[in-house]
């Protein structure tokens, strides 16, 4: 009977488009989001620059006498805040978009509605991205001085980009498990402690022995000292392993439990 | 009907211990518009979500468009749209840009994407609006935005949970004129209403959803019919409905109602107005909402 049915009219049809075009679409939607939320790019790229100013003349003065060190200590756990801070509005994000109308409707159309979340996550490597060019920038402007070369620079922006991705599927993910706009917020939240708990603002071996094993084991630190060897030339060991299996393995953790809980979503609503 | 667009046997769906639908048999002939009617929370926007894959039935089939809704759903999409009861727009995105974005994400070239988006703005009265972000809508402009976005990719089968809720008159009739056109040009319409006006101009065939069954089916002017021939309004002096009773029709029972209102004392200075039943009538009857004086009415009759 579909035949005859399709037949009773000359009128154009719904017509699959294909995944690019979908993504791509979904993608652009999430860019102008993004432009158009002023507040949250402002938090994105303020709050990291204050916390940079906070660290370097606050705390620098007395954690090491001088500027001048501190700044090339602090610099790579500042970009990662800042990654941090750019992300979390995903979930918020993710989980607007769950609250309202809109995802009912792409999943009544015959494509993939999880590219929404693509749409978001790509948009969010792109926001942290450009945050991070204006914190390295403040950053150079306050005395920070890398002895990278242009291989150590893609090598850094790669493993930030690379952490970005992975952060943002997190709070993604996040964004679906939440009940509501307001609790992935709070969630996002709770996630920006972790540089706090390592070797981003001082070295592991200052911090009491249990915070130091914490601190030394968790996903940041390997991340952080593998940027910081990048930029700084110091030794990482086999931290960038470490960085990479980490990043890895959070991306298919979240992509994984993000799938799940989408399709759960879409068969309660 | 030979060729049912849309195919629904003995679908159940509950929600904790709250049976939803409990059986509904339900067949929509291709081309045609089909109002679902029934009382608030009878399930309506529940039997709608199933049929455009929203939401899983418990048990039961549903064949939309020659594919089964749990067995094809993308199937299902490629064929239906669907606006919902609350409006699904991008809120910061602007009028024209949810239309090309829909547009797009239903297989238009971007160029096509473009022309489709003008010509929707502009049937929808929206082209002034078009730059403006959604979020800065009003609640009106809002919901003909939602509809022009369900009517961007022009699917043989429409879905609209009350598409007239909170339109102005003109924008409503505007609304019944593309719904006719689409109907006409061989689309399928199902649509729910609390405007029984609405659905008695527009639809082919109505059905009263109440109780999670369909309890009553037919074109407007059988469902009329099934409670019986004129009404009589007793109406006092200023104009207030004082009791509305049923008749069937004949002239034999119309003089004995006549007879019991001229018996009555109260009933000084009435004025009486025969009619025929409205949708409304209908409705309230077969729901069993009907207000007491019309319940007190029919025990009389029958007495
Ligand atoms: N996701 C859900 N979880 C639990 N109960 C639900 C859910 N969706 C609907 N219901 C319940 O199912 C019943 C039918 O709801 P539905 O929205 O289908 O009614 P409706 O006929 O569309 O009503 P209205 O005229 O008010 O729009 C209601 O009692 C509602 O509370
Ligand atoms: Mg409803």
């Amino acid at each position: 009977m579909s035949t005859a049915t399709m037949t009773m009219t000359t009128a154009p049809r719904v017509r699959r488009p294909t995944r690019l075009v979908t993504t791509g679409v979904m993608i652009g939607r999430s860019l102008r989001h993004t432009v158009r939320n002023v507040d949250a790019m402002i938090m994105a790229i303020m709050l990291p620059t204050m916390l940079m100013l906070l660290f370097t003349f606050v705390f620098g003065g007395a954690i090491d006498g001088g500027r001048g060190g501190y700044v090339d200590y602090v610099v790579p756990g500042i970009i990662l805040l800042c990654a941090g801070f750019g992300a979390a509005s995903t979930a918020v994000d993710v989980a607007d978009d769950m609250s309202n109308g809109i995802i009912d409707r792409f999943r009544t159309m015959p494509l993939r509605a999880m590219s929404v979340l693509t749409g978001h996550v790509v948009a969010s490597l792109a926001r942290n991205l450009l945050a991070t060019g204006v914190v390295i920038g403040v950053a150079l402007l306050l005395g920070f001085r890398p002895n990278a070369d242009v291989l150590d620079w893609l090598g850094a922006i790669g493993v930030i980009a690379v952490f970005i991705l992975a952060i943002t599927w997190l709070y993604a993910a996040i964004g679906l498990a939440a009940r509501s706009v307001e609790a992935a917020n709070g969630y996002g939240f709770a996630l920006l402690f972790l540089p706090y708990l390592s070797s981003a603002f001082v070295p592991t071996d200052t911090m009491p022995s249990w915070l130091q094993w914490i601190a030394e084991n968790q996903p940041i630190t390997p991340i952080i000292e593998t940027i910081r060897g990048l930029l700084m030339g110091t030794d990482a060991g086999t931290r960038p392993l470490w960085a990479m299996g980490w990043c890895l393995v959070i991306i298919a953790a979240a992509y994984l439990w993000g799938s799940w809980l989408f399709a759960r979503r879409a068969r309660r609503n | 009907m030979t060729n049912p667009a849309i195919d629904v046997r003995s679908l159940r769906k509950s929600f904790g211990n709250q049976h939803v639908l409990d059986g509904v048999d339900l067949a929509v002939e291709a081309g045609s518009i089909f109002a679902l009617l029934g009382p608030n929370g009878a399930g309506k926007t529940t039997l709608i979500n199933i049929l455009a894959t929203l939401t899983a039935a418990d048990s039961g089939t549903a064949i939309v468009a020659g594919h089964d809704v749990a067995e094809d759903p993308d199937g299902v999409r490629e064929a239906v749209s669907l606006t919902g009861q609350y409006a699904a727009v991008d809120e910061v995105l602007t009028g024209e840009e949810n239309l090309r974005m829909l547009a797009r994400l239903s297989g238009f070239s971007a160029e096509q994407a473009r022309a489709r988006a003008t010509e929707l703005l502009t049937r929808f009265d929206l082209t002034d609006a078009a730059a403006r972000r959604a979020k800065s809508y009003s609640g009106g402009m809002r919901r003909r935005l939602d509809i022009a976005l369900g009517l961007v990719a022009d699917p043989p089968v429409l879905f609209l949970d009350e598409p007239t809720t909170g339109l102005d008159a003109r924008s409503r009739q505007a609304l019944w004129r593309t719904i006719r056109e689409l109907a006409s040009a061989g689309t399928t319409i199902l649509l729910t209403t609390q405007y029984l006006d609405e659905a008695d101009a527009l639809a082919d065939r109505i059905a009263v959803l109440d109780g999670g069954r369909i309890v009553a089916e037919g074109s407007a002017a059988q469902l009329k019919a099934r409670i019986g021939g004129e009404l009589v309004e007793v109406r006092s002096a200023d104009g207030v409905l004082l009791r509305e009773i049923p008749t069937d029709g004949s002239l034999d029972s119309l003089r004995r109602v006549l007879a019991d209102v001229a018996a009555d004392p109260a009933s000084v200075a009435v004025h009486v107005v025969v009619r025929k039943p409205s949708l409304d009538d209908v409705f309230l009857t077969i729901t069993g909402a009907a207000p007491q004086s019309t319940i007190d009415a029919e025990q009389e009759v029958a007495a």
